[in-house]
């Protein structure tokens, strides 16, 4: 009898587990449903219940509602999931066709519910079958420990065969248990070495918040961690600002390098030459706009083909400046600096008639985008291939100056003007080239700018300062000084900054370039011998 | 050659060349009404303030269109100030007394303002400013119709305190070098301290105009954020520097659910120069919104894309500012029968107009006005997404109340006080500096 009775009672049990679980299956449709017209608040809850039923099920959902790929058909009230033109239900991931009449809206979520789908997310593809949501799944847990998740985690660990997965869900575990109240004492002082190995730069941060709520028998241990990591860190903030100082420098290069053409060789004051960086930039955002239309396929190389026609077309125009205005112009740098100057104002306005005075856009690559860490360095993409671009164009123009039949005939235009047009050279025809040489650098260099700074008809202003004050602390004439001088100002400008703020490190910057000009006039690398008398 | 000399001569062309004449040649008419419009349309501001003049010319289109101001067409009168401080002073005087407009319509910049405060003083007449700004300053003449702190900065500020903002407890108060953000930043400062948030809690960077390598600033940030407290940065970041600035961001992987950024002068307008997809979650804190859903907002904008000729165009907080201003002065001309400036300003005080996102504007005695706040995040497709929002509308104060030296002061226009900065202690009025 009692058995019988006991038997009753499991069975209505089981079968009420079974209804109750059914019920929440049949839910996830529902909850969805209500996404549709939910608020920020009922969102979270949603959010929240769906993650509790622990359903993969719900996985692709979440990853849409939180990438912005969710959307609300206000038609026919259904919830879909659209990825490019693609629309699809966001549980069974079948294609949807929703007709003509559909009027898509997205589902808008906020800062905070992302922080919680990414945490839903991660409890949720802990076991997933692709090693990278594994990988993504144990990162959010780096970022948000929950110690309940502790049993899944050491579940996941167990299961886990790829050694890097491993190692940050290892370190995912260890960053909990420190912050978990249940851990025991020699759990925590386990997990300190596993956390300085493991989580890199943050590692600091995570020490640093744990070490208030530590026990005392674990707070030496992560002391003494902390103030290992403290004195690497201070090494690689060294580093770190020689790298910025390298990367400013080479922005420094890029917008001088052609006016130490025009001005350092040729001797012509160029106000007009920022408006040539300027050019290039827009030349930049012309081209990827056709790319875009055109082409779509080649987006990612669009700055690669940019760079020829950039060069071309601020070449050509600086040609027709050479023909048109310097060249009548030699010998008074007083009357050129004026007609440059003018010129430069009206490129600028010009450009502002034609493109509006708003920013454009110029699309970065994806392989400029984004950072990476080299060792202890955070080293971003765009900054690196500016560095490198800077490099080339610099060696680039050194080999046309020393090493081609037109950079010989530069050379000695500037030496010696009548001796040279006496050997037979076509002096106006040097002097045209030069020119365009050096305005299709900087239209190099604008083409560069366009992963940095805005595309704006006054984009070349900024720079015209700066291109003077590179080229005449480094020596006039000389490429090797212009180098060696971009690279001078960036790295003291940097290492200024921190210490006097970017505001007064540019003043201190400036006081320090009229202190040396005074005491070397010539710059760095003084050209010497009959040249600088003309 | 003698470079100082050379520089001197390229001052005097550069200020030569940029003394630009009115585009709309001033005519001798009696019937129209004029209004000058003050705005850069070259220069480093010409970005934001080409579209300000340009809405100017909307407002006035379609006022006329409605059959003007007191049976008068209203004729707009266009200067250009080209972001040059000293010359906005000197077209403003030209505009009153040469073009003998009844209005102006201006400035962006805090220190255009205050070039051509005196300017309007002097001569006694009317300027409606449209752009958010640093508070401390009343002035009988100018009408302030953008955002004081406590209607942007302060209400920003507690949304990141409150939990639906992230609890923030760290504050980055980065910002250019000039007067709005040291302004704003000093009385932030002063607000956080009095809610209890520690000294070493707050850092304060400055920068200056058009700053573009941003590195060491976001990684400082990045580092003074990563010490276990949620952080996050207050930006009275200006103009052209903002772009390289959220470039850096997404670039050392800010992202904002980590560290977000609530900024002040970022809206729709600096929003379309760029690629948005790795801004989307930072935050701005403005009165208006472009995606605000409201009937008058849709009209609005669709009225403005047909007067523009495009509908790609969008529309900000200042141009609101502006339209707002505008159909307040047209009231109060209405009210007081004339556009003398002496009885505008003695009829404005108290009009109502609503404003785009369904409220009404009223001008309060101290010549601010009442806005709603609205927090945004940014979304991918460049608009705002609002997050939060205050209930009521918050009435503009001239003098924060959070700083020691401004907060027994008062504006009150209208009698008896009629006084820019009236001290409440000891009941006098403390003159009206033009600072």
């Amino acid at each position: 009898m009692l058995t019988q009775l006991l038997r009753l009672a499991l069975l209505t049990l089981s079968l009420l587990i079974s209804t109750l679980a059914q019920a929440q299956t049949t839910d996830i449709p529902a909850r969805i449903a209500a996404m549709g017209e939910a608020n920020l608040r009922e969102l979270t809850q949603i959010v929240t219940d769906l993650a509790a039923t622990g359903d993969p099920a719900v996985v692709p959902v979440l990853t849409a509602l939180g990438d912005g790929n969710l959307y609300l058909d206000e038609t026919s009230g259904r919830v879909v999931i659209q990825t490019g033109s693609a629309i699809t239900d966001p549980l069974t991931g079948e294609a949807v066709d929703l007709g003509a009449d559909a009027d898509l809206s997205r589902i808008r979520v906020n800062n905070g519910l992302r922080r919680d789908i990414s945490a839903a997310l991660g409890g949720l593809t802990l076991m997933s079958d692709n090693p990278r949501t594994r990988l993504s799944a144990a990162q959010g847990f780096l970022a948000n420990p929950d110690p309940a998740a502790l049993p899944l985690l050491d579940e996941a660990i167990a299961a886990e065969t790829d050694a890097n997965v491993l190692g940050v869900m290892q370190t995912a575990r260890a960053i909990t248990v420190l912050s978990s109240e249940d851990a025991s004492i020699e759990e925590k002082q386990a997990a300190v070495p596993q956390i300085v190995s493991g989580a890199g730069r943050g590692a600091i941060t995570v020490l640093t918040s744990a070490l208030a709520s530590a026990p005392d028998e674990v707070k030496p241990i992560i002391q003494s961690a902390i103030a290992g990591l403290e004195q690497s860190r201070a090494v690689w903030a060294a580093l770190q600002n020689v790298w910025f100082g390298v990367s400013l420098g080479s922005v420094l290069l890029l917008a001088a390098i052609g006016l130490a053409i025009t001005f350092g060789v040729m001797g012509v004051i160029n106000m007009a030459h920022g408006e040539m960086v300027m050019l290039g930039a827009y030349t930049t955002f012309l081209t990827q706009l056709v790319i875009r239309q055109s082409f779509p396929g080649l987006i990612d190389y669009s700055l690669l083909i940019a760079l020829p026609v950039a060069f071309l077309v601020t070449g050509a125009i600086g040609v027709g400046i050479e023909r048109g205005i310097i060249r009548w112009l030699y010998g008074r740098p007083l009357e050129t600096l004026l007609a440059t100057w003018g010129l430069s104002l009206i490129l600028q306005q010009t450009v502002r008639s034609i493109f509006g005075p708003t920013n454009q856009m110029v699309i970065a690559p994806t392989w400029m985008s984004g950072s990476t860490d080299f060792f202890g360095l955070a080293i971003t993409y765009n900054r690196f291939w500016i560095v490198i671009f800077a490099l080339i164009v610099f060696f680039m123009l050194l080999l046309i100056l020393n090493r081609t039949p037109l950079g010989l005939q530069m050379r000695a235009v500037t030496q010696n003007r009548r001796m040279a047009s006496a050997m037979g050279i076509r002096t106006p025809f040097v002097d045209a080239m030069t020119f365009g040489l050096g305005s299709g650098i900087a239209g190099l260099a604008g083409v560069a700018l366009t992963q940095i700074d805005n595309i704006s008809p006054n984009l070349g202003q900024n720079y015209i300062i700066d291109s003077f004050m590179v080229v005449v602390f480094g020596g006039v004439g000389n490429l090797w000084g212009t180098f060696v001088g971009a690279l001078t100002l960036g790295v003291a400008n940097k290492f200024l900054e921190p210490y006097a703020g970017a505001v007064l490190g540019k003043i201190l910057i400036l006081v320090l370039i009229i202190l040396f000009i005074q005491r070397r006039p010539r710059g760095l690398f003084a050209l010497k011998g009959r040249a600088i008398e003309q | 050659m003698n470079f100082s000399r050379a520089k001197s001569a390229l001052l005097a062309a550069a200020l030569a060349g940029s003394l630009t004449m009115p585009m709309v040649p001033a005519q001798a008419q009696d019937d129209t009404i004029k209004v000058g419009i003050l705005h850069s349309l070259s220069g480093t501001m010409a970005i934001s303030e080409t579209t300000l003049k340009d809405t100017m010319l909307f407002l006035i289109e379609q006022q006329n269109a409605k059959g003007g101001v007191l049976g008068k067409q209203l004729e707009p009168v266009v200067v250009d100030i080209a972001s040059d401080w000293p010359l906005a002073a000197e077209l403003a005087r030209q505009l009153i007394e040469v073009d003998d407009v009844d209005v102006v319509f201006g400035c962006w910049t805090s220190v255009c303002r205050k070039s051509v405060l005196p300017v309007f003083e002097e001569l006694n007449s009317l300027l409606f400013y449209p752009v958010q700004y640093e508070g401390e300053e009343s002035q009988r003449n100018v009408f302030y119709t953008g955002a004081s702190p406590n209607q942007q900065a302060i209400p920003a500020v507690d949304y990141l305190m409150s939990e639906d903002g992230g609890s923030v407890k760290r504050w980055v108060l980065a910002g250019t070098d000039y007067v709005y953000p040291q302004t704003t930043n000093k009385i932030l400062e002063q607000y956080l301290l009095d809610k209890g948030v520690a000294k070493e809690d707050i850092m304060i960077n400055y920068t200056p105009f058009g700053h573009s390598d941003w590195q060491t600033i976001v990684s400082d940030i990045k580092a003074f954020g990563s010490e276990g407290k949620k952080t996050a940065v207050v930006s009275t970041i200006n103009g052209d520097a903002n772009v390289p600035f959220y470039r850096e961001l997404g670039n050392q992987g800010i992202k904002a659910e980590d560290i977000p950024v609530v900024a002040f002068s970022v809206g729709e307008e600096e929003l379309s120069g760029f690629d948005t997809t790795p801004l989307v979650g930072h935050l701005a804190a403005w009165n208006y919104f472009m995606s605000v859903d409201t009937p008058e907002n849709e009209k609005f904008i669709a009225d403005w894309h047909k007067f523009i000729g495009s509908d790609t165009r969008v529309t900000n907080d200042p141009m609101e500012a502006h339209m707002i201003g505008f159909n307040l002065w047209v009231a109060a001309v209405e009210k007081a029968n004339s556009t003398d400036a002496d009885a505008v300003i003695e009829n404005i005080v108290g009009l109502e107009t609503p404003n785009l996102t369904g409220g009404m504007a009223k001008m309060l005695p101290n010549h601010h006005i009442t806005k709603p706040v609205l927090i945004g995040e940014i979304q991918d497709d460049g608009q705002f997404f609002v997050v939060w929002q205050t209930d009521d509308l918050v009435a503009g104060d001239a003098w924060s109340d959070y700083l020691p030296e401004s907060k027994m002061l008062e504006a009150d226009w209208t009698a008896p006080i009629n006084c820019g900065n009236y001290n409440t202690e000891t009941k006098t009025c403390g003159g009206t500096p033009a600072q």
